[in-house]
């Protein structure tokens, strides 16, 4: 911790077999993108049009929002599936601040508010307990929108104030949309934090050997508190988001957005096992996913085939490189 | 905003004078999940009224699951594909509201059937049918069993339950159509298969004479006629009511229930569509008090809310029962 000297030119993992493919990983990402958005172009004559695509952007920017924080979480070895269940408590409180009363600036404070104390909580039966991370936030996954439900039942809070419908449904300008925003200012925040602070090496360490960390002077569980409050600060931020762009708040809300989110990380080049992957690969693996989505459903195919079709070519991208680097041995 | 609205209206309208010339008006029919047997029923309705139309090409689609979220991503394709027309079963009455308020900015036709969305994200909403209409239909199914009239007795779901009590309230209001037809009793099984059962078991004990047990729930339905069966009542006692024909087949089939009705999913994708093609080539304009033609089904008429009710509940009996059960 008493460093002077900037953290650099070390390697994320130094003993995985896959180094030398993970090199390539995001280039792999961007041909990948540029291919489904070339296929989109020449399949469909509606997919290049400005606005179709900001439409677009709302296939992917609230889940890869919370896959920033979710891919630190991961890169230091935890996971957190119950970022769903956050965002339809965080809005259920916001529902409930709205209802009393509160103006859009105290509605957007409640749900951040309340998406950190789900972060604070999930992190301090994690951090403090030393109980594992899945076990902990599958059992909050129940927990947090069981409450959702007791509080809402089949009932809904509609009626926001005109003014907090910017987060989801304005524009900063032209078809720049204010999520889009959102979304590129949290990738440069996480993209700093991760590669570019002291910070973000020590939750490399973490993942790589999170004992060999502990004796290198690091406070792991400190680290692993602050990255689950993280989780659930952006949790609270795409609860805004999405608060806003649907103006309602159903218990249901943002019904299996963990797994969307844990699939963007993972094609994002973001070892599940901790200790390697990158904030530009999450960025690219999210664009993939909006554009795959948004250009499947221009060609009105089915959401059983597209979800085949999400579910191979995440396996496609994440065996191709380990296949490539086998045959070469 | 303002030219986002103006460039979105220009383009909007550049492309419906387009596509008035010669492509097919496209009708997007939105599901609230795809593989549901109600609504692939629906489609066939649809595709049966594009057929009569000629110049109408619909897109079937919906989410994989019952989530807003996936709905709105389906909208949202659909919106940028500039279809003519959407129609859909919502899964969320108010979350689909900004979406299909986009849409409609778009020049989209968007109205809803089955499962509403609130006012303000659609020009109208197709109910399969009204409370009048069900009260009426419910008791008629009885009387129709009954030409020398006869006791009948209600079993509802939970003496609360909105619904329910609507359609018995009104079925009250025309029992003077059905003068010897006489209802001995009102009980409540609570939507519960158990209690269901004892309370239409209870029926049969307090009225030795009674003919016929009608239960407007699903629930209680194929309950009484599991009770009826079980007592050796079949023939003796009918019961009927609203259930859904994949339960009720066997017992339509033994006779312990003569006919039940529903509404018809075939026949509501037929009109959704209907009324989505006569509003988006302006031949009909949704406003209360406004009457659109649904083909064979006759014509809907709005109310203040820019509701319709398309018809009675269609009767299902042995003719019929093998054609739905397998549907929903």
């Amino acid at each position: 911790m008493t460093t002077t000297t900037a953290p650099r030119q070390i390697p994320n993992r130094l003993t995985s077999p896959a180094a030398r493919a993970l090199k390539s990983w995001e280039s792999l990402l961007l041909v990948v993108a540029v291919a489904i958005f070339l296929m989109n172009a020449m399949a469909s004559p509606y997919f290049l049009d400005p606005w179709n695509l900001s439409d677009a952007s709302f296939n992917f920017t609230e889940e890869a929002m919370i896959a920033f924080a979710m891919a630190m979480l991961i890169v230091a070895g935890e996971i957190d599936l119950s970022v769903g269940a956050i965002i339809a408590l965080a809005s259920t409180a916001m529902g409930m601040a709205m209802s009393l009363g509160a103006g859009t600036p105290l509605i957007v404070l409640v749900g951040l508010g309340t998406g950190l104390l789900c972060g604070a909580f999930n992190g301090a039966l994690v951090a403090g307990l030393g109980l594992p991370s899945i076990v902990v936030t599958i059992g909050t996954m129940s927990l947090f929108r069981g409450i959702s439900y007791i509080v809402l039942g089949d009932a809904a809070f509609t009626g926001y104030p005109a003014s907090f419908a910017w987060f989801g449904q304005g524009y900063v300008f032209w078809v720049i949309t204010v999520e889009l925003v959102i979304f590129t200012i949290a990738a440069l925040v996480f993209g700093t934090l991760l590669h570019r602070t002291s910070f973000g090496r020590i939750v490399y360490a973490i993942g790589n050997n999170a004992t060999a960390a502990r004796f290198s002077g690091i406070r792991v569980d400190r680290i692993r508190f602050i990255l689950f409050l993280l989780t659930g600060l952006m949790s609270g931020v795409a609860a805004v988001c999405l608060t806003s762009r649907l103006g309602s708040t159903r218990p249901s809300i943002a019904t299996g957005f963990e797994l969307e989110v844990v699939t963007i990380v993972v094609l994002g080049g973001v070892s599940i096992l901790g200790g390697s992957g990158t904030i530009l690969g999450v960025v690219l693996a999210a664009i993939v996913m909006g554009l795959v989505t948004f250009g499947l459903g221009l060609l009105n195919v089915p959401g059983i085939v597209m979800s085949i079709v999400v579910g191979a070519l995440l396996i496609g991208v994440i065996a191709v490189p380990r296949l490539i680097f086998k045959l070469r041995t | 905003m303002l030219r986002k609205i103006l460039t979105t209206a220009a383009m909007a309208s550049a492309l419906m004078a387009g596509a008035a010339q010669a492509e097919p008006m496209r009708i997007a029919l939105v599901a609230k999940a795809l593989g549901i047997g109600f609504f692939e029923a629906a489609n066939k309705g649809a595709e049966e009224a594009a057929a009569e139309l000629g110049d109408v090409e619909i897109i079937y689609t919906g989410p994989t699951d019952t989530t807003a979220e996936g709905q709105i991503e389906v909208l949202n394709s659909l919106i940028a594909q500039r279809v003519d027309a959407i129609a859909v079963s919502a899964n969320d009455t108010d979350a689909l509201v900004p979406t299909l308020k986009r849409a409609m900015e778009r020049g989209i036709t968007v109205i809803s059937w089955d499962s509403g969305v609130a006012p303000e994200g659609r020009e109208m909403h197709l109910n399969p049918s009204s409370a009048p209409l069900i009260g009426n239909t419910i008791i008629k199914l009885a009387a129709d069993h009954l030409p020398d009239g006869g006791q009948v007795a209600v079993l509802s779901a939970t003496s609360t339950s909105t619904n329910q009590n609507v359609w018995i309230e009104e079925m009250q209001k025309v029992m003077g159509d059905y003068p010897n037809i006489e209802v001995v009793a009102t009980v409540y099984g609570d939507d519960l298969a158990d209690k269901s059962y004892r309370e239409a078991q209870g029926l049969m004990q307090s009225h030795p004479d009674l003919d016929a047990i009608i239960a407007p729930t699903s629930v209680g339905i194929v309950a009484a006629a599991q009770a009826v069966t079980d007592a050796g009542k079949v023939g003796e006692v009918n019961v009927t009511g609203l259930g859904l024909p994949s339960e009720m087949a066997g017992h339509v089939k033994s006779g312990a229930s003569q006919s039940f009705a529903i509404w018809n999913p075939i026949d509501l994708g037929y009109s959704a569509t209907m009324i989505a093609y006569h509003l988006a080539k302006d031949e009909a304009t949704a406003e209360p008090g406004a009457t659109i033609s649904i083909g064979r089904m006759g014509e809907v008429t709005l109310d203040e809310n820019g509701e319709a009710a398309m018809a009675d509940p269609f009767t299902y009996d042995a003719s019929n029962i093998d054609e739905f059960s397998s549907i929903f």
